[in-house]
């Protein structure tokens, strides 16, 4: 019966991405960096937003020329390090913020300017926020009651959705009566339960340890499947947004720097900041290299090699240090312009004070505006 | 003032005051224990005395008792302090849940603190000068409704009493519990009937006992504004006092004591934190099982 129910939305959902795609893909840029609003397109649409704290003129400017589409069926993710501003992106696209200027559309109606209740969107708090004087059962068909559902209705949706995060057994129990784990499933649940077109998730791994952690991330991962709802997450860990997200956007000081899938960012960051924020980089000033003074080049601790015959040097340093990881060695070399860490195959014992030449390909260097 | 130089010029010798080392705080601490409760145990000792005399122990009875139930006069009074502590306790706690709920929910707005000043200021002005000011204010309108006189007074220097446990309640659920029911298509009406509401009532409870407490408990102000009528049973007291004290007094006192003491324990119990609603407001610590 449930999996009937949600066959039966992920089919609907299916149908529609379809033609999204269809749609999308005769247009559609390589890498979109400033996404052209079309209300028949995307779900979400965030189209020049701006944020300012406080005083309008020189307040705490929060968020800056913020423009981002996301899909239907998506899992998108806000990605940056805290302060960034991503968790007020996603307090306004629930709507307990509103832009300073700017617009945010819902299949392509603003609501910028509409309260929560009157979104299809619900939200995972970060400490959950669940209702401690309510049952989980409860806890699950409040949002259904505020939309007046039948109690039939209700009792069965709240069944369904319990079922879906593996809760069947706790429904009569308290918050205070779970584990960590367990309230994070009620808190999925209740804003699942009303079946929103887009569901919210502000760091909701961030108070689970790491083992749980790593469970809730498939367990997210096969609701959204499932469930087939559009899922927007917040977080700061940059391992979790590559694993989990079709889409990200990296954010720093109010502003979005990337948008792209996981692949394209980690393989083509667009500047210094996402080059050193999502995974290791090695930033080496382009006057080392021979290059422009005015740019840096950034390579991957895993793409660069020892020199050998066939790959000359394109570094000279003198070995730091070299530490045996099991598959890897991480060397650390220190070169005229600084230092290069280098991530190599095998064991490569070289002691300190050794000099070495360090190569790599050159798909593997991109260069980056300093 | 040399130590203190000493003491930083030493290096390893600085570190945090500490009171309970300090010779005589012990001593200090006793004897104000002792001014505090003995004349307490006294009073309650001797409210089970056999004689009449209140300083001369005889015997232990329950004589005193017996005389202050069988005492008419005593129980009207006691049945006004009652339906004035009740009226009075419903009225003001009803006026500090919509004061608490503007100052914790209402966002900011012009003059936030005089106002909270305002609504505090029976706790810090003279309570002689509320009872004069109250009789004056009644006299001056002409309204001479005896009972009601007494609960509309109460209600008043009430409500910071029974405010002050309830906006503190609220602080501490903050506004995620509201801010997920908004989410949850929630109406403003419906969340505070399902959600603030039932979180309020450890708050609600605390502040009505002791809104209950200080309307039974006060005696100024009753002395003032009470008619021949309706009289309150501290007010009572007070006359019985000035034909010559018997342990009657005594053991009205004591009785009342164990109320009071017992409902202000009882508010204390609610409204202590850390109790599960408060904690899981918090953040929640994540454990495996």
């Amino acid at each position: 019966m449930l999996h009937m129910a949600a066959l039966k939305t992920s089919t609907d959902g299916d149908r529609a991405r379809m033609a999204s795609v269809a749609l999308s893909d005769a247009d559609r840029p390589v890498t979109r960096m400033v996404p052209q609003p079309d209300p028949l397109r995307h779900l979400i649409e965030v189209v020049q937003v701006e944020k300012i704290f406080g005083d309008p003129t020189n307040g705490h400017k929060a968020l800056e020329a913020i423009n981002v589409s996301i899909e239907e069926k998506e899992f998108f993710t806000l990605l940056g390090p805290s302060g960034c501003g991503k968790t007020t992106l996603l307090r306004m696209i629930a709507g307990f913020e509103h832009p300073t200027t700017g617009e945010i559309r819902l299949q392509g109606r603003d609501v910028a300017s509409l309260p929560p209740r009157t979104r299809p969107v619900n939200m995972v708090f970060q400490n959950y926020a669940l209702f401690p004087h309510l049952t989980v059962a409860q806890n699950v068909a409040f949002g259904l009651e505020m939309l007046n559902w039948k109690k039939p209705d209700i009792a069965a949706r709240v069944n369904e959705t319990l079922a879906l995060v593996k809760l069947d057994t706790f429904r009569q129990r308290k918050p205070a009566q779970l584990s960590g784990g367990q309230q994070q499933r009620v808190a999925l649940a209740r804003a699942l339960a009303p079946r929103p077109q887009v569901l919210l998730l502000d760091e909701p791994l961030s108070a689970l340890d790491l083992k749980l952690r790593r469970e809730m991330q498939f367990e997210l991962k096969r609701l959204q499947r499932e469930t087939g709802i559009t899922f927007v997450l917040v977080t700061h860990d940059q391992e979790e947004a590559l694993a989990m997200s079709d889409r990200l956007a990296v954010m720093n000081t109010g502003r979005i720097q990337q948008i792209g899938t996981p692949e394209e960012i980690y393989d083509n960051p667009a500047n210094r900041f996402v080059a050193d924020f999502i995974g290791e980089a090695n930033l080496i000033p382009g006057a080392a290299l021979g290059r422009n003074a005015s740019v840096v080049i950034a390579v991957r601790p895993e793409r660069v090699a020892l020199a050998s015959p066939d790959m000359p040097a394109r570094l000279r340093g003198v070995v730091d240090s070299a530490t045996f990881l099991g598959s890897d060695t991480l060397m650390e070399v220190t070169v005229p312009s600084g230092r290069v860490r280098a991530r190599i195959r095998g064991a490569a014992r070289l002691a300190p004070g050794t000099e070495v030449g360090l190569a790599w390909p050159a798909d593997a260097e991109r260069e980056l505006a300093d | 003032m040399s130590a203190a130089v000493q003491g930083r010029a030493g290096g390893r010798r600085i570190r945090p005051f500490d009171w309970r080392h300090n010779p005589g705080f012990g001593f200090f601490t006793a004897l104000i224990m002792l001014f505090l409760y003995v004349p307490l145990v006294v009073l309650v000792v001797f409210s089970f005395n056999a004689n009449h005399f209140v300083t001369v122990w005889t015997g232990f009875s329950l004589h005193w008792f017996v005389r202050v139930a069988h005492n008419g006069d005593i129980r009207h009074a006691a049945y006004i302090s009652v339906i004035v502590g009740v009226m009075a306790t419903i009225c003001s706690t009803m006026i500090a849940i919509a004061a608490a709920l503007g100052f914790e929910r209402g966002g900011s707005f012009r003059g936030e603190t005089s106002a909270m000043g305002l609504v505090m200021m029976p706790l810090v002005v003279p309570e002689i000068v509320t009872a004069i000011t109250t009789l004056i204010f009644f006299s001056s309108i002409g309204f001479h409704y005896g009972v009601l006189n007494l609960v509309i007074a109460h209600t008043v220097f009430c409500i910071p009493f029974a405010m002050l446990p309830i906006q503190a309640r609220l602080r501490a659920i903050g506004t995620g519990y509201e801010d997920a029911a908004r989410d949850l298509y929630g109406d403003e009406w419906r969340i505070f009937l399902r959600i603030t509401l039932p979180l309020m009532v450890p708050g609600i409870m605390a502040g009505s006992i002791l809104a209950f407490v200080t309307s039974l408990d006060d005696f100024l102000i009753s002395f003032m504004v009470s008619s021949a009528g309706s009289t309150t049973l501290p007010v009572y007291v007070y006359g019985m006092m000035r034909l010559g004290v018997t342990p009657e007094v005594n053991a009205i006192s004591a009785i009342l004591l164990v109320i009071s003491a017992a409902l202000a324990l009882v508010a204390f119990l609610i409204s202590r934190p850390n109790e599960a609603g408060a904690a899981a407001g918090g953040t929640v610590a994540a454990t495996t099982n």
